[in-house]
């Protein structure tokens, strides 16, 4: 950018903006003052072309103790706990240095979480990627996943799932987005409500300030990444994950003694972000010290102490009197404290440095007004012939054998041990179902309960029809929740999309979130929070819409969860819902026809909410001896990986009369594969029936082949070999 | 009627350390008291044993137990060893012994040079040692490794006393017992797993013992290492 250009453009505000400033301050503002509004205001923090169709979702229920707006939504999950949880993209710092953005985001998505008052529990990754084939992808993906290793595996949070896709979109920009989940008994929680007085200091505690991750809002997170991304490392910011596990200790024993008013993380646009904020929550102003603040290196300027994006620190708000137990508890923990201001009546942001007032600005103006825009949306020209060319009906001339072992093997579906084996999934020792399973399931210390957790995002389905990608999600992640037998609750999510500036993409979010909130209140999952990522684009290459959904369930005795392995020889094998002609945006139409067009599966939430309560009705009365998610691949790739992961084969024929390719591979909506012991059948047959779900018995389970009658036959053992080889034989290039 | 005590496990946590919760609830499970020690005192509380549990003890930025061997309680620790006393080392807690000078050789990064977490099976070696007294050599248990730098190496002249003095307590293998590359999940030297001292009370290990109690969260390796290490602790205390 030409360094002739104004101030105010150069740190990513518009005329217009600059102008609103004006009328606020009622005067020019100065340097100092235009960088904390032009963070504040960046499209990271202010949401300000999503905030209008961020207000058509639900985000009210029962079970919502706190929705949008705070650090991470909170679910009573009953017996006085809560459960915190929220899912937030590093997309654009890992695009430019894959280790430290990944292992960034983890480091803030847990101080999200911590700042709430609740113990991280639980870490997933929802992940997408350019084609392994190429060199620089690789490197990405390998990067990525080192550095969520690097950081989640020493700060003592499991990782406990999350997804990996690879499509080309996703070439120039990775997709990165970090899910966090946290426990909290209710009353503990540090929420808004809480009171906060005048005069009660703002403590600084953590790591020192230093130059890294300047502007990481306004100049990475909130434009697209052009040529010579590469120099913008400066403002990727780098993780200590130690201080981050002292952090966790030190925030979590303040809270748990009693001593804070608030807490507050330092993430995106740092101490300006957090005091700010802050205030504005408890109504009040405040004077912040700059001179105060810890430096690393000595000659920071004011706005670089202003919006710097340090890791590692957080922001205590406490009565003068509990000063000396804060700075006693941090130093145990080895963690320097410093006071930094206090909160003041009247509702401004002092800022004094040297004995000087540098900048002094209404903190509602920074946190609360920022801009808002309803900016201009047009469908795609190429909307309606994508959906019309449709591969359902194309001629097929692979062979079925083929066609599967390519389905099976292509990397979007095959085994991501190779992924989660780097990640630590089990200490706390509260995973009982690790990453690979259709959720995945955290135990509630001191419980019966446990949490089901799900991530999912629909790419090529949104590409096709982004109402319907956002409604599958949501469907997808909430069915996987089912499978294990857990109550589908809440959702967070992050919504992945390209320059908002541009109609096309912005017609793709209204519809993204008009599908996400139509299924969300279908199925009672109430939207807690969550993140946006625009400018997800290079040149003229956007990602697909990829909203992606974390769904947090609940079971209440995780003595009786649902496991996707086969258990036994001679158990019944069912369908629940039914199989159509559906291979649009499908798995096999990509990898077997090279296809990305066509109408993505039909969803008729009504189905889809049935068969949860039948999942989750027939877990409670200990009916199913398996149960897994059918999307991917179709029916195929479901009971071959309850196969793979049971060790047992199985013998089905497939109903109806449909050509192979689309009885096998076809990916429709609102379906499961269960296995019954066979005394069991009648009852699973009435439940279903009840419910009002398609049921139809396929097959036996057993032996050391998956047969699909007159169809397909292989052995467990080669089956698993190409499943679980896929992604390790790419990598070795 | 005079009841039994319960045998006390002192479990260190230091500034990185993960696994501590863990280790005092395992020892809990098993019928234990589990005894929080901190890295910054120098006082063992009177426990029966110690654990010094996994993690990343102060960042593990240097080498891994390169720091923590100095934390104040790492004297009593090794006073504690000295007279007899039961010590295990998990994981960095293998590490720290490692740096300490309390048992021979190092861990070094992975072959593979990926952090790894994975169940694996490992056979006894020995029943002389606080995590085996209650086990036959031959065994095998399930349990889990979660490791970026896990590769136990030594000097030529230190594996050959490693091995001639039988101080190997467990090694890699397959299910049936069998040793062989495709079972050592880091590659460590002799398929080595866990290690013991000369006087057979210090005992290290990579695999987690602590993770593995537990029927409703996995295999169930790690409860005859634990029950183990309770009565070898217990029978100091009556010999005492």
């Amino acid at each position: 950018m030409s360094s002739s250009e104004p101030l105010h453009r150069r740190l990513g505000l518009t005329d217009d903006e600059l102008e609103t400033i004006r009328v606020t301050l009622g005067r020019d503002p100065n340097r100092d003052e235009l960088a904390m509004f032009a963070v504040m205001w960046s499209e990271h923090c202010s949401y300000k072309s999503s905030k209008v169709h961020l207000r058509t979702l639900p985000t009210e229920g029962p079970s919502v103790l706190v929705g949008p707006g705070q650090d991470a939504g909170v679910v009573d999950v009953g017996d006085g706990i809560a459960a915190v949880f929220k899912l937030e993209s590093h997309s654009h710092p890992s695009a430019v240095e894959p280790y430290q953005g990944a292992a960034t985001g983890v480091g803030g998505i847990v101080r999200d979480i911590i700042s709430m008052g609740a113990r991280p529990v639980a870490l997933l990754d929802p992940l997408r990627f350019g084609p392994l084939t190429d060199e620089r992808n690789r490197w990405l993906f390998e990067g990525v996943v080192a550095g969520i290793g690097g950081y989640g595996n020493c700060i003592g949070v499991p990782t406990v799932g999350g997804e990996v896709q690879f499509a080309e979109p996703h070439t120039a920009n990775p997709t990165v987005n970090v899910m966090c989940v946290g426990v909290a008994p209710v009353e503990r929680l540090v929420t808004a409500d809480r009171e906060v007085h005048e005069g009660s200091l703002l403590v600084l505690f953590g790591a020192a300030t230093g130059r890294d991750g300047i502007g990481g809002v306004s100049v990475l997170a909130s434009r697209t990444l052009e040529e010579g991304a590469d120099e913008r490392r400066p403002s990727v910011q780098i993780g200590d994950p130690f201080a981050g596990k002292l952090l966790i200790e030190a925030s979590l024993e303040l809270v748990e003694r009693g001593l804070l008013e608030g807490l507050q993380d330092l993430g995106g646009a740092g101490i300006t972000c957090a005091v700010s904020e802050s205030a504005s929550r408890a109504g009040l102003g405040a004077e912040l010290e700059l001179d105060a603040v810890p430096l690393r290196e000595p000659d920071l300027e004011a706005f670089e102490i202003l919006t710097s994006e340090s890791q590692e620190r957080m922001l205590a708000i406490a009565h003068p009197d509990r000063l000396d137990d804060v700075r006693v508890v941090c130093a145990r923990w080895g963690l320097s404290t410093a006071v930094i201001g206090r909160l003041v009546g009247g509702g401004a942001l002092r800022v004094v440095s040297g004995g000087a007032t540098i900048a002094r600005v209404p903190v509602r103006s920074l946190a609360d007004d920022g801009p808002e825009y309803a900016r201009p949306m047009l469908v795609p020209s190429d909307a309606e012939d994508a959906i019309a060319d449709d591969p359902t009906f194309a001629t097929v001339t692979t062979e079925t054998d083929e066609a599967f072992l390519a389905v099976l093997g292509s990397p979007n579906v095959a085994s991501k041990r190779w992924v989660w084996e780097q990640y630590d999934s089990i200490v706390q020792g509260g995973t009982l179902l690790p990453p690979g399973a259709d959720a995945a399931l955290v135990r509630i210390e001191g419980t019966l309960k446990a949490l089901a957790l799900s991530t999912d995002g629909k790419g090529r389905f949104g590409a096709l029809d982004p109402y319907l990608g956002a409604a599958h999600a949501v469907a997808e992640a909430a069915r996987n929740v089912a499978c294990t037998g857990a109550t589908p609750l809440a959702v967070t999510n992050c919504l992945n999309f390209g320059n908002p500036e541009r109609p096309e993409v912005m017609w793709q979010f209204a519809q993204s979130v008009r599908g996400m909130a139509d299924a969300c209140r279908a199925f009672d999952t109430p939207v807690t929070g969550g993140n946006v990522s625009f400018y997800n684009e290079s040149g003229s290459s956007a990602i697909w819409p990829t909203p992606v959904i974390g769904m947090l369930g609940l079971l209440e005795d995780y003595r009786l969860a649902v496991r996707a392995g086969f258990i036994a020889n001679g158990s019944w094998v069912y369908q629940l819902g039914e199989t159509f002609a559906e291979l649009g945006a499908s798995e096999f139409a990509d990898v077997v026809l090279g296809s990305m067009s066509g109408r993505p599966p039909a969803l008729d939430l009504e189905r889809e909410r049935r068969l949860h309560a039948l999942l989750v009705e027939g877990a409670r009365s200990d009916v199913f001896e398996s149960a897994h998610d059918c999307a991917e691949g179709g029916i195929a790739i479901a009971l071959a990986e309850c196969a793979i992961a049971g060790g047992i084969g199985f013998a089905v024929s497939l109903p109806g009369d449909q050509p192979a390719h689309v009885g096998l591979f076809s990916e429709s909506a609102s379906r499961a594969v269960v296995s019954v012991a066979p005394e069991r059948a009648t009852q699973l047959e009435d439940a279903a029936a009840a419910a009002g779900v398609p049921c139809s018995r396929l097959g036996e389970t057993g032996g050391p082949r998956i047969v699909f009658d007159g169809l397909l036959e292989m052995s467990v053992d080669d089956v698993t070999a190409v499943y679980e080889d896929a992604i390790p034989k790419l990598l070795a290039g | 009627m005079s009841e039994r005590r319960r045998p006390r496990i002192g479990v260190v946590t230091f500034p990185g350390s993960l696994d501590d919760r863990d280790a005092v609830r395992a020892v809990g499970f098993m019928g234990g008291d589990g005894v929080a020690l901190w890295h910054a005192e120098r006082d063992l509380h009177g426990v029966d044993a110690v654990i010094l549990p996994g993690g990343f003890s102060y960042g593990d930025y240097l080498r891994c137990g390169a720091i923590a061997r100095f934390a104040p309680i790492m004297d009593e620790v090794r006073a504690f060893a000295e007279a007899g006393g039961p010590v295990v080392g998990i994981c960095n807690g293998f590490q720290i012994l490692c740096e300490a000078g309390m048992l021979p050789g190092a861990l070094i990064r992975n072959r593979q040079l990926r952090f790894v977490c994975r169940w694996v099976d490992v056979r006894v070696e020995t029943s002389v040692s606080p995590l085996t007294d209650e086990l036959v050599a031959g065994e095998v248990l399930r349990v889990p490794v979660k490791h970026g730098e896990g590769q136990f190496v030594a000097s030529a002249p230190d594996l050959e006393r490693i091995e001639r003095d039988g101080l190997v307590v467990f090694r890699y293998c397959a299910p049936d017992g069998v040793t062989d590359e495709a079972h050592n999940p880091n590659g460590a030297s002799n398929a080595i797993a866990g290690l013991r001292s000369e006087a057979g009370n210090v005992v290290g290990l990579m695999p987690h013992p602590e993770h593995a109690v537990d029927p409703d969260v996995g295999a169930t390796g790690g409860q005859p290492m634990l029950a183990s290490l309770l009565s070898s602790a217990l029978a100091r205390v009556s010999a005492a």
